[in-house]
C-alpha cells in the first residue's frame, strides 16, 4: 500500500510534466493532440544519443554521480535533449499543425496529431529497435526504507521526484512573477485579448510549443531513468497524460500538475484491488469519473 | 486460377465488413462532425457480444449461449450501441475534445479488459463458436462465396439506409449542427441529443461490422482489437472523402488493398532483418497518408458535392453584435 | 485635424458576405466621436476591423495620415491606437497589478513609474492591486480596462460599448472620464447602446444602419433633431432589418 503510494507520486511527477505542455497546446490551439506523448519518446531517446556522445568526448562524464546511477553526460544529455524537443515540436507544428489550422478543420487537428504519433513512434521503433534500452547499465540497487511496511525506493527515484518538482517550482516562477508568465496566462484566458494588449499570438505558440517540449523531453527522460526506455512509451502513457488534463481541467496548468499526482496515485492504488494487466484502463476509468463528477475539471471553466 | 478467386472472395469480404465499419464512422465524423478516437471498441464489443451471444458453452468462459445466429449478430450490434451510449452521454455536450479522448479511452480499456479477463476469453481470445449453415455449406469455398454474399447484402443495405438518412429531414438536421450548432438550436432543436443520437447509430454500424468480421474468422482475440485497426477505417474514410458514403467505400478498398499489398511485398521481398519492422514500416505508411491527405487533399479522393445550407450563410449575422 | 479617417469599408467575417458595406467616418483629434445605430448595423464590427480584428476587404484606413488597414492586432498599441473590448476586456484570472505590468511589459525600467502613476490617477484601483481582476465590480473592471488602455500613452481610443452592462451611475463616471481624456489631447472613438448619455458627452456622432453610413453631425444638432430623437431617444424603437 505504502509502496503503490510512493510509486503514485513518482509516476505522477512524470505525467505532470507531460501534461503541463499538453494542457496548454490543448487549450489555445483547441484540438486533442495525440501526438504530445510521443515528445516525451523524443526526449528519452535523444537523451540516450545526445549521453552517449557525451561519453565519447570526455572520459569523467559518463562517471555515476553516487549514490545515483545518473551519470553528469546523462545530466547534459537531459539539457540538450529538452531543447531538441522543444524544437522538434515547433518543426512539428510548422510542417503539419499549422498548415492544418490554416485549413481550418480544427477537427482535423485530432486527426492530423495522431497521423503524427503514428509516425513518430514508428520511426523511432526504426531506427532504435523494438527493444527496450537502458541510460546505464549499472544496477542501482533499491534501498530498503523501511520492512514494515515494506518500502523499497531506489536513489533515481528520489532524483526524478525532486527534479521534476524544480521544474515545476520554476515554471511556477515563471507564471506568477515575470511579465511572460502573465502572457502566457493571458493567451491563455483570452486570446483576443492578449492580441489587442499587444501580445503576438504565433510568437506564443511557438514559445508554448518549446516549453511544452521541453517538459515532455524532462519527463521521458525521468520515465527513462526510473523505468525504461522503449519506442511505445509514449502510447503507454499517452492516456494517462490526458486523464491528467481532465482531471486538472484544460487549459489549467495548475490543475495539469495536480491532475498528474492524481493519476500517478490513483493508477498505483488501483493495483491494490485490480491485477496490475487491467492498469492501461484505469486512466479511462479516472476520466469517467470526472466527466460524471466534474466535467470541466477541477481547475477548468467551462468552454464550448 | 481457383485460387486467385478464392482469395479475390476473402479479400472482397474482408473489404466489405471494413467497408461498413467505415460507413458507420460516416455517419459520426462526415455527417455529424463527431470524432471517434475508439472505433476498435464498437467494432470488438458487436465482435464480442456476436461471439458470446451465439457461441457454444467453453470451460470457465462467459456466454456460450447458443443463440440463433441473426439474434446473436443483432446482440453483438446492441452492445456496441450500449458502449456508445454510455461515452456519448458523458462527453457529447462537451468539447469535442473530450469525445476525442474518452473513445480513444474507451478503446484501450477494452482492449485491457479482454486482454486480462479469462471469463472473456482473456489473450487466447473467444472459441467454441460455430459459422452459421456450416453443415449445410460445408467450410470450403462455397461457404465463402455465400459468406460474401451475405456482406455485400448487409453492406447494400448499410449504404441505402444510410443514403435514405442523410436525405431525410434527419440529416439535413446533422448537416446543420456539424455546419452551425447555433443556428439548428435556434431551429428548437436540442443538438446534443441528436449528435447522440448519431453517435449510437454509427457505433451500432461498427458494430456489426465487428459482428461479421468475428463470424468470419469464427474467432476474436484481443489482437483483432488493437489501435491500428481504428487508424485504419479512418484512413480509409480520409481517402475517400468525408460525408460521402460511395467515397467511403471506395477508400475502404483501395486502402485495404494497399494495405494488404505492402505487407505481401514486404514479407516476400525484404530481408529477413527488416521483416520484424514490417508493421513499423505499414504504420509510418499510414500515418504518412492520413497527415499527407489533411495537407493536401483534405476533401479525398472522392469528395462529397458540396451543398451550401442557409445556415452557414447566417452565420455572419450570428456573429455580428 | 483629424486622427483617424476610414473610408469606404467593407468589412465582415465571411469573405462574400459583408457586414460593413462601404463605412466612412472620420475622428477629429482630442475630441469624442460616438458611433451609434440599432443592432446588427455593424458598429462594433467597424471599431473590429480598424483594430485588425475584422479583415477589411474594401476601403482604407488611416491614422494620422499613414494607411493602417487591416493592421495586426498586436502592433495596433505601438501606433499609438488602444482598444477596449465590451466586454472580458481584463485578464480575470490575473491581479490587478499584474494586468497592467503584461501591457507595460515592454516598457523596461519605466514601467514601474507609469504602473504608479497609473495607480494615482485609478487609486480605487491601487487599493485593490493584488486582487484578482475577476473580483472587480462592472464599474472598476472599466477603469482597468481604461487604464490598460491608457498604459500604453495611446493618441487614440477605440471603445466598444464602455458603458454596457454597468449602473447607470458607473456608466456616467466612466464615460466621463472618457471625455476628459480629450483635455490631454487623446482621440477617443466609441460605440454606444447608451444613446443619450452619449449625445451629451460626444463631439461628433455617426448613425450607422445595416452596415451603412445613415447620418452624421455635430452631436448636439442630432440631439436636438427631432427625427433622430424619435427613433433613438425614447421614441418609438426601430428595428432595421
Amino acid at each position: 500500500m505504502i509502496q503503490n503510494l510512493v510509486d503514485g507520486v513518482l509516476v505522477g511527477s512524470i505525467l505532470s510534466l507531460g501534461a503541463i505542455g499538453l494542457t496548454m497546446a490543448m487549450h489555445m490551439l483547441r484540438f486533442a493532440n495525440f501526438s504530445h506523448a510521443e515528445l516525451l519518446s523524443i526526449g528519452a531517446y535523444a537523451a540516450l544519443v545526445f549521453d552517449g556522445l557525451f561519453g565519447a568526448i570526455h572520459p569523467a562524464l559518463p562517471e555515476a554521480i553516487p549514490p545515483l546511477s545518473l551519470t553528469w553526460s546523462l545530466t547534459l544529455a537531459l539539457l540538450l535533449s529538452m531543447a531538441l524537443t522543444g524544437l522538434s515540436a515547433v518543426a512539428v507544428d510548422k510542417l503539419v499543425f499549422k498548415r492544418v489550422r490554416a485549413k481550418g478543420g480544427e477537427l482535423s487537428m485530432v486527426f492530423a496529431s495522431f497521423g503524427v504519433a503514428m509516425i513518430i513512434r514508428n520511426i523511432l521503433g526504426l531506427i532504435f529497435g523494438l527493444n527496450p534500452k537502458l541510460y546505464s547499465q549499472d544496477i542501482v540497487f533499491a534501498i530498503v526504507v523501511s520492512r514494515d511496511p515494506f518500502l523499497l525506493i531506489k536513489p533515481d527515484q528520489v532524483f526524478t521526484l525532486v527534479a521534476a518538482l524544480l521544474i515545476m517550482f520554476i515554471l511556477h516562477l515563471v507564471l506568477s512573477r515575470t511579465t511572460f508568465g502573465y502572457s502566457l496566462r493571458a493567451v491563455a484566458e483570452n486570446p483576443t485579448l492578449a492580441q489587442v494588449s499587444g501580445i503576438n499570438l504565433n510568437r506564443m505558440i511557438v514559445l508554448i510549443w518549446l516549453i511544452g517540449g521541453g517538459l515532455a523531453a524532462a519527463a521521458g527522460v525521468f520515465y527513462g531513468l526510473t523505468n525504461q526506455i522503449n519506442p511505445v512509451l509514449g502510447r503507454d502513457l499517452v492516456l494517462p497524460i490526458f486523464a491528467a488534463t481532465i482531471v486538472g481541467g484544460i487549459g489549467s496548468i495548475y490543475g495539469a500538475v495536480l491532475g498528474g499526482f492524481l493519476v500517478g496515485l490513483a493508477s498505483n492504488l488501483a493495483l491494490v484491488i485490480l491485477p496490475s494487466g487491467y492498469s492501461p484502463a484505469v486512466p479511462f476509468l479516472i476520466i469517467l469519473a470526472v466527466l460524471i463528477l466534474r466535467p470541466h475539471g477541477l481547475f477548468g471553466e467551462e468552454r464550448t | 486460377m481457383i485460387g486467385i478467386i478464392s482469395y479475390l472472395v476473402f479479400f472482397a469480404t474482408v473489404a466489405s465488413i471494413l467497408s461498413i465499419a467505415v460507413l458507420g464512422l460516416n455517419l459520426q465524423w462526415g455527417n455529424t462532425g463527431l470524432f471517434n478516437g475508439g472505433v476498435v471498441a464498437f467494432f470488438g464489443a458487436g465482435a464480442y457480444g456476436t461471439l458470446i451471444l451465439g457461441g457454444t458453452p467453453q470451460a470457465g468462459q462467459l456466454g456460450g449461449f447458443g443463440l440463433p445466429y441473426l439474434l446473436a449478430l443483432l446482440g453483438g450490434m446492441t452492445c456496441a450501441g450500449l458502449v456508445a451510449w454510455i461515452v456519448g452521454l458523458l462527453t457529447i455536450r462537451l468539447r469535442h475534445d473530450y469525445l476525442a479522448i474518452a473513445t480513444f479511452g474507451v478503446a484501450v480499456a477494452f482492449e485491457t479488459v479482454m486482454r486480462n479477463t479469462d471469463a472473456l476469453g482473456g489473450a487466447q481470445g473467444i472459441r467454441g463458436f460455430e459459422r452459421p449453415l456450416r453443415e449445410t455449406l460445408g467450410n470450403g469455398f462455397t461457404y465463402n462465396l455465400a459468406f460474401f454474399v451475405f456482406v455485400l447484402i448487409l453492406l447494400i443495405a448499410t449504404y441505402l439506409f444510410l443514403e435514405r438518412l442523410i436525405q431525410s429531414p434527419f440529416g439535413r438536421l446533422l448537416r446543420a449542427i456539424r455546419e452551425d450548432e447555433t443556428a439548428a438550436q435556434s431551429l428548437g432543436k436540442s443538438p446534443s441529443r441528436v449528435r447522440l443520437t448519431s453517435f449510437v447509430a454509427g457505433s451500432v454500424i461498427m458494430g456489426l461490422a465487428g459482428g461479421l468480421y468475428a463470424t468470419f474468422y469464427a474467432f476474436i482475440s484481443p489482437q483483432d482489437v488493437l489501435p491500428i485497426l481504428t487508424f485504419q477505417i479512418w484512413a480509409m474514410l480520409i481517402v475517400g472523402g468525408a460525408g460521402n458514403n460511395k467515397g467511403a467505400v471506395m477508400g475502404t478498398f483501395l486502402i485495404w488493398a494497399a494495405w494488404t499489398a505492402s505487407g505481401w511485398a514486404l514479407s516476400r521481398f525484404a530481408p529477413l532483418e527488416v521483416q520484424l519492422y514490417t508493421g513499423s514500416i505499414q504504420f509510418v505508411l499510414i500515418g504518412f497518408v492520413i497527415v499527407g491527405m489533411l495537407l493536401w487533399r483534405p476533401q479525398g479522393l472522392f469528395p462529397e458535392k458540396l451543398v451550401v445550407s442557409q445556415s452557414a450563410k447566417n452565420k455572419s449575422r450570428l456573429s455580428n453584435t | 485635424m483629424t486622427a483617424l479617417v476610414a473610408r469606404n469599408i467593407v468589412a465582415g467575417y465571411v469573405p462574400d458576405l459583408p457586414i460593413l458595406k462601404g463605412v466612412s467616418l472620420s475622428a477629429e483629434a482630442a475630441r469624442v466621436t460616438v458611433i451609434i445605430g440599432p443592432n446588427g448595423a455593424g458598429k462594433s464590427t467597424l471599431i473590429k476591423a480598424i483594430a485588425g480584428l475584422v479583415p477589411v476587404s474594401g476601403g482604407m484606413v488611416h491614422l494620422n495620415g499613414a494607411e493602417i488597414t487591416n493592421p495586426r492586432p498586436d502592433r495596433m498599441g505601438a501606433l499609438g491606437v488602444a482598444y477596449v473590448p465590451q466586454s472580458d476586456n481584463i485578464f480575470r484570472s490575473l491581479t490587478i497589478r499584474q494586468n497592467l505590468d503584461l501591457v507595460l511589459r515592454n516598457a523596461g525600467k519605466d514601467a514601474a513609474a507609469r504602473r504608479e502613476a497609473l495607480f494615482t490617477r485609478f487609486p480605487a484601483l491601487a487599493d485593490k492591486q493584488s486582487e484578482k481582476a475577476g473580483a472587480l465590480s462592472g464599474g472598476q473592471r472599466q477603469f482597468l480596462a481604461v487604464a490598460m488602455a491608457l498604459a500604453i500613452n495611446p493618441s487614440v481610443i477605440l471603445m466598444d460599448e464602455p458603458s454596457a452592462g454597468l449602473s447607470p451611475k458607473a456608466a456616467q463616471e466612466v464615460l466621463e472620464y472618457a471625455k476628459s481624456l480629450t483635455e490631454q489631447g487623446v482621440t477617443i472613438l466609441l460605440v454606444e447602446q447608451n444613446v443619450k448619455q452619449a449625445l451629451r458627452l460626444a463631439d461628433h456622432c455617426y448613425i450607422l444602419a445595416d452596415g451603412r453610413n445613415q447620418v452624421d453631425g455635430a452631436a448636439q444638432d442630432l440631439l436636438n433633431d427631432p427625427v433622430v430623437g424619435q427613433i433613438y431617444l425614447g421614441g418609438k424603437r426601430v428595428t432595421h432589418a
